[in-house]
């Protein structure tokens, strides 16, 4: 396997087109968490003309909802959640300039085509890795929707969070390239 | 008979809830270890070794394996010698509440509509057989919402047979892709009526991997089963290679003759379950 590369958020458009399908990745810096009902409340908050918790521009989503952290810690186990779950918002802020969603699983042809036209990537965590992914949380804020629990938004401090590109900005993807190669009629 | 608090089962479930969410099973394992060997997919091997060091650290230091601690779910076998002081279901989720709370583990029920979370992962879902004898014995599986979205029922025509079922099998777990976690255990239930077929799938996936059905014709539909589901070329969280199914769990039941339900309830490779018997 080839070396991981380094990432650190907010991403330019040059630094999502130095992604490819399949390249393993590190990220170092800030991750913004939301799953479900945190996306229908921001995408409420859009339609009403209102502002969303924090600027997407630039920034990574983490579709994450962890356990409850233990006393002493910052965050409990986080592994990612089903992305395929947050395609209707995904494209909306795509547009609005968020540059990397990380998840697990399957996006949909709305997805693929928007982050090919917004210049963004789609990256995959190991799901089911969440104690080990927890280790790379260094600080955990929660910045709005408190009343959701582990859907709330959170501003994470990654060092060294594993990912691995699925989708790049020239319409690789990885889930199609990977199975391909496996598959036996 | 023999007389049994309520008291005891939840602490009794409280620990099985515990224990479940931080200690895979030594036959999840294995698979894991043997799948790491034989996966052709570079990448497919680094997540194996990921997954794994992930379950060694849950052990190890008493962490959820996975923040989707799940929906739980049992299989009780109660004496009909047994006799309890209150409602059996209602001290199996008084334990759930317990552990739960104090295992700092996620609770992820909610209300359908409102999606409100019910705030201590209760109601269970709990399937209860009397059975001969004084003892309760408790089958607990925290089952993570992923690998429960991909799952699927289909009531079939009779004509479809054995060729049908396999087809609807692999077209259900192709659906699915990455998305349920894989390496993944599938469930399948075939007969019974509707509920009955779901309730079989799941019961598949309690059973230990490394097991066959003892009836052959379930044990050889298993084997092949397995074979089509890894040649999907899915791999570990749909990113290519060899190991798609650490296993395939079929359970069988008559039917109506006018039906052929089929359930395939797929499970990720963090497949949590524990028993004990009181």
């Amino acid at each position: 396997m080839a070396e991981p590369k380094k990432l650190t958020p907010p991403f330019t458009d040059a630094d999502i087109e130095g992604l490819k399908a399949g390249d393993l990745v590190l990220i170092t810096g800030v991750l913004y968490t939301a799953r479900d009902t945190a996306h229908k409340r921001m995408m409420a908050t859009l339609a009403e003309g209102g502002e969303l918790p924090f600027d997407v521009a630039g920034q990574a989503i983490y579709y994450v909802g962890p356990t409850p952290p233990m006393p002493g810690e910052v965050i409990g186990s986080a592994g990612p959640t089903t992305s395929s779950r947050m395609d209707a918002f995904t494209p909306q802020l795509l547009d609005l300039g968020l540059k990397a969603t990380i998840g697990k699983g399957l996006r949909c042809e709305e997805v693929l085509e928007s982050m090919q036209k917004n210049k963004a990537v789609y990256l995959a965590a190991v799901g089911g890795a969440a104690a080990l992914i927890k280790k790379t949380i260094k600080k955990a804020e929660v910045i709005a929707y408190e009343d959701l629990g582990p859907e709330a938004i959170r501003r994470l401090e990654v060092e060294d969070f594993p990912a691995i590109v699925v989708n790049d900005c020239m319409g690789g993807d990885l889930f199609k390239s990977g199975v391909e190669k496996y598959r036996k009629d | 008979m023999r007389q049994v608090s309520s008291k005891l089962i939840s602490a009794k479930v409280k620990d099985l809830c515990l224990k479940a969410a931080t200690d895979l099973g030594p036959d999840i394992q294995y698979a894991l270890k043997e799948a790491l060997k034989k996966e052709e997919s570079p990448l497919g091997r680094d997540i194996l070794t990921q997954i794994i060091t992930n379950f060694e650290i849950a052990d190890k230091e008493k962490k959820p394996m996975c923040q989707d601690t799940g929906l739980a779910v049992f299989f009780v076998e109660l004496g009909r010698e047994v006799e309890l002081d209150g409602l059996l279901d209602e001290a199996i989720d008084e334990g759930v509440r317990q552990g739960y709370e104090e295992g700092f583990l996620r609770k992820s029920l909610c209300d359908p509509f409102s999606r409100k979370n019910t705030g201590d992962n209760t109601p269970s879902v709990i399937h209860t057989t009397i059975v001969e004898g004084k003892s309760i014995k408790i089958s607990m599986a925290p089952k993570g919402g992923g690998s429960e979205n991909m799952s699927a029922l289909k009531m079939l025509k009779p004509s479809d047979g054995l060729e049908g079922i396999k087809k609807f099998v692999i077209e259900t777990i192709k659906t699915g892709g990455g998305n349920p976690c894989p390496p993944i255990i599938v469930g399948v239930g075939i007969g019974g009526n509707f509920e009955k077929s779901a309730i079989l799938a799941k019961k598949a996936l309690m059973r230990e991997l490394g097991h066959n059905n003892p009836d052959p014709v379930l044990a050889a539909l298993e084997g092949d089963l397995a074979i089509s589901v890894n040649n999907l070329g899915i791999g570990p969280m749909g990113f290519g290679g060899v190991t798609t199914a650490l296993g395939v769990h079929v359970e069988a039941a008559p039917c109506h003759i006018a039906s052929l339900p089929v359930s395939v309830n797929i499970q990720c490779h963090a497949a949590r379950h524990k028993e004990i018997t009181i």
